[in-house]
């Protein structure tokens, strides 16, 4: 059978380079609609709960036990769960139920239930939801700060860019685990370059992670990961048990936490219990407000693909992100891993939490190359800042990110590349050499590094640890060398853990480190005019885009000197009665005003051009000014009226033309050059010989269409601007003038 | 400068309405954390950690606004400021799955409550080596 050239084509698209398959159901390969998933249900006798979602308490597994113990509200269960589950959804999208009701509610609904009610909700509905219900008012990002070489010159300088970029908190890695002491160092001294108050964490193996929380050389922690099923959280090597002890752990040292979970895991490790990915997702984030963290990163994260493989897995993603903040936790949204071959996909998948906003829209937005993205992600990345930043103009939406200017990157760059080889001469580490110090301020890439002697950097990594070095003794070496501004603000992230404030749900800081959180600053969405809105300030940075020119100053013709003809006006033009004449109509700033067309052809050229055809055909070229009008069919229109032959071309400044003939409508025409910016000199004489031959009788072919689907997009704004000019010498008092034109000689 | 009994309602942040209330592990004053009192070893890396107090404080503030169990959160890790970091790592790593037997976890629990008056960290405990008992979690002998 012959192919179809197009199914061909499609079949070559990015997009189908992703996964795409069916549910299938008895496996957990389905996100939210599964018959196997239980029906809600909770049985409590004496304050004790015998049942819940269909199964006995003799048949709960360690997380059912953990829920029923700490995550469920009994006081308001059985309420809660007597509601109907469609009146809930209608609640949460409502945007007359507060949210504090809402809270309340979920703060008494099994996992089951919860999932029958949020399945009642599209995506928008969801949207809507998710203004109201996320906890903290103001939106924020999260950046990944990483490279492939551990290289520490260069993670200092991303995350000093990353941090005045606008992003609160950024999160590394390590290539190597034992550069994980290293690592965290220059992200801290980087971040605090870049802006004060920007959290940081390093994620690697729990112990390490804690330590160097407690050393103060990270301010937060992410990476607690838990399970939906029993078998799962076993492979996972801990029990919601380990996980809220070691929850308290962080807080007791005075760091934040979140923990992770994400639909797909489960079934990924083989242990899905036939559930659909949504219900143990759900499973996990009540384990998550059972041991009381603050908030969680959801939305997938690593395993995006495998949802979005199966029927509604964007909505799945959606939902889980708004289970979070309806169980009243802070939300680090996603859109980090690779999500899509598709650019389309992705960024339409961004806009479901882009739009609404989220406490963290991205729960790792890649500040370097993905390349260089050591968590394997970079979903959006360095390369993709513009388009993002774009995105918040177009909709005005605070994104997380502010534009930047290039001066201020490179300078805090440099800043973040001097500061940590201060301290690396202070600590003897493996010296930063000047020239490593330059190339990190420009670079964009690990690849443009010079080489450091990796083992040594280990060696350095370890003493950290060994030596037990704190972010108290690098804030005294980096004012001991004259980094007093970024030893201060280390100083005080330290501070802040004395005092514990940004432990609270959604806590983030100002460049003043005013700490920022669901506490103070409470969303209080309720509707249109409520809640967060774009507006001061931050609207004005986001508007404000260093690329965006002031249409004032934008020039759209040539000086007039380099006009190589003279227009002279010798009457008002009269009705002609020669039967081989062609009239060109001019717009009324030809020539003068303006004296080039949009793509800076000459007007004394193209008229020349345009002369020569008429005439090389037997015609009579008669050239008059309208001024009544700009409109291109208009002018036309008008000299078509005063011609002998009835035949007229309408020529506008910016190139625009159309052959007219006297008995024809105003807007219909013989032929038209609509896209003057396809139009070479040799289209305007060609319009002449047509003209001239319409006028003669003679069987003509009209000029060839040629179309760019980019002209508007790229001319759009110019045309916009010429026109106005063009416009502005409108006159309608004045009839057409006769021209006589005289061509200059070319020097 | 505000003073008097803590609202945990109108005084958060500390660090900003009620400095007076925070103090650093030997008993400093919040405001004494400065690059000054750092670089003359006044204050050392040492001080800089939460004190149960304050954690308690931070509780007060999460119930208040309707988060109990991260209130409970604070209000464990306020016992486990007492517990020096090696042995918090080694308590984390006993409760994970097939780590610790009934005797070895309850043992735990005990020290907690005797040695550190961790009476919540104690309990909660007790609570997981239930379960793990019921759910076979617990290291084989």
């Amino acid at each position: 059978m012959p192919q179809s050239k197009r199914f061909e084509l499609l079949a070559q698209r990015a997009v189908n380079k992703d996964s795409c398959i069916h549910e299938w159901p008895e496996k957990g390969l389905v996100n939210m609609e599964s018959s196997f998933d239980p029906r809600p249900s909770l049985k409590i006798t004496n304050g004790v709960v015998k049942e819940m979602d269909g199964k006995n308490r003799k048949d709960f597994d360690i997380i059912d036990h953990f829920i029923i113990e700490h995550a469920l509200n009994l006081r308001h269960a059985p309420k809660a769960m007597a509601m109907d589950s469609l009146m809930i959804a209608r609640m949460i999208a409502d945007i007359n139920v507060p949210r504090h009701k809402i809270i309340e509610i979920f703060s008494g609904l099994t996992p089951a239930k919860i999932l029958q009610v949020v399945n009642h909700l599209n995506p928008v509905e969801m949207m809507i939801a998710f203004q109201k219900m996320r906890a903290r008012k103001t939106p924020a990002n999260q950046a990944h700060v990483t490279n492939r070489r551990d290289n520490p010159v260069l993670l200092a300088a991303d995350a000093a860019e990353g941090a005045l970029r606008g992003f609160a908190e950024e999160e590394t890695t390590v290539a190597v685990s034992r550069s994980a002491a290293m690592n965290a160092l220059a992200i801290l001294v980087g971040s605090q370059t870049g802006r004060g108050g920007v959290l940081t964490q390093c994620a690697v193996e729990e112990a390490l992670n804690l330590k160097l929380g407690m050393l103060g050389l990270t301010t937060y922690s992410e990476t607690l990961s838990v399970y939906g099923t029993e078998s799962t959280f076993r492979d996972g090597d801990d029990t919601p048990w380990s996980k809220a002890f070691l929850a308290s752990a962080y807080a007791s040292r005075g760091v934040k936490v979140r923990f992770t979970s994400g639909t797909g895991s489960e079934v990924l490790m083989g242990n899905a219990e036939g559930k659909s990915m949504l219900y143990l997702e759900i499973r996990c984030l009540l384990c998550i407000k059972g041991a009381g963290s603050q908030g969680v990163q959801n939305g997938s994260i690593s395993c995006i693909a495998l949802p979005l493989s199966l029927p509604g897995g964007g909505k799945t993603i959606l939902a889980e992100n708004l289970i979070a903040a309806l169980l009243d936790l802070e939300i680090a949204s996603g859109n980090d891993a690779m999500s899509s071959h598709s650019d389309i996909r992705k960024s339409a998948k961004l806009m479901t939490q882009f739009l609404p906003g989220t406490d963290f829209i991205c729960s790792g937005y890649s500040s370097m190359p993905r390349k260089d993205n050591m968590f394997g992600g970079g979903n959006f990345d360095s390369e993709d800042y513009d388009d993002y930043l774009i995105l918040q103009r177009d909709f005005l939406v605070n994104g997380g990110i502010l534009p930047v200017k290039e001066e201020e990157i490179i300078d805090v760059r440099r800043k973040a590349a001097k500061a940590l080889q201060a301290i690396f001469k202070e600590f003897d580490f493996p010296p930063i050499q000047d020239n490593e110090v330059e190339v990190a301020t420009y670079a964009h890439s690990s690849e443009e590094m010079p080489q450091r002697d990796r083992v040594e950097d280990l060696k350095a990594s370890e003493r950290i640890l060994k030596e037990n070095m704190t972010g108290i003794e690098i804030a005294r070496a980096l004012n001991k060398h004259g980094f007093q501004e970024i030893a201060q603000r280390i100083l005080e992230i330290q501070k802040q853990r004395v005092a514990g404030d940004y432990l609270q749900t959604s806590a983030i800081f100002d460049s003043n480190f005013q700490v920022l959180s669901a506490i103070n600053d409470p969303n209080d969405y309720r509707g249109p005019g409520t809640g967060y809105r774009l507006e001061g300030k931050v609207k004005n940075k986001i508007i404000n885009l260093p690329q965006a020119k002031n249409p004032r100053e934008i020039s759209v013709g040539a000086p007039s000197e380099t006009l190589r003809m003279e227009l002279e006006e010798i009457g008002v033009a009269a009705v002609g009665k020669d039967p081989n004449e062609v009239i060109i109509g001019l717009g009324p700033a030809f020539g003068t005003d303006l004296t080039e067309t949009i793509t800076a052809l000459p007007h004394h050229q193209i008229l020349k051009e345009m002369i020569r055809g008429i005439e090389e055909e037997g015609g009579k070229a008669r050239v008059i000014k309208i001024y009544k009008t700009s409109d291109c069919a208009f002018i036309g229109y008008q000299a078509a009226q005063l011609s002998g032959s009835g035949i007229a071309i309408g020529l506008q400044s910016k190139g625009t033309a159309v052959i007219h003939q006297r008995d024809l409508p105003p807007l219909n025409n013989l032929e038209l050059l609509s896209q003057a910016s396809n139009a070479t000199p040799e289209t305007y004489h060609t319009m002449g010989k047509n003209a001239a031959r319409y006028a003669k009788g003679t069987p003509t072919v009209p000029l060839p269409s040629v179309i760019d689907n980019m002209a508007r997009l790229k001319y759009i704004v110019k045309t916009t601007l010429m026109h106005m000019k063009e416009t502005e010498q409108v006159n309608l008092h004045w009839p057409p003038k006769e021209l006589r034109i005289k061509f200059l000689e070319m020097n | 400068m505000k003073t008097g009994k803590f609202d945990p309602k109108k005084d958060y942040p500390l660090a900003l309405k009620r400095p007076d209330l925070v103090r650093t592990l030997s008993g400093k004053g919040f405001q004494e954390i400065s690059l000054e009192n750092v670089v003359s070893g006044k204050i050392d890396a040492q001080e800089i950690r939460i004190r149960p107090e304050t954690l308690e404080l931070q509780a007060k503030v999460a119930e208040t606004h309707g988060r109990p169990q991260l209130a409970h959160n604070f209000r464990k890790a306020a016992e486990l400021t007492r517990i020096p970091d090696e042995e918090v790592l080694k308590i984390y790593n006993a409760l994970r799955p097939g780590r610790s037997t009934k005797e070895e976890l309850l043992a735990v629990a005990k020290e907690l409550e005797k040695k550190y008056e961790a009476e919540l960290n104690a309990a909660f405990i007790r609570e997981a080596v239930k379960v793990y008992e019921k759910r076979g979690l617990l290291k084989k002998e």
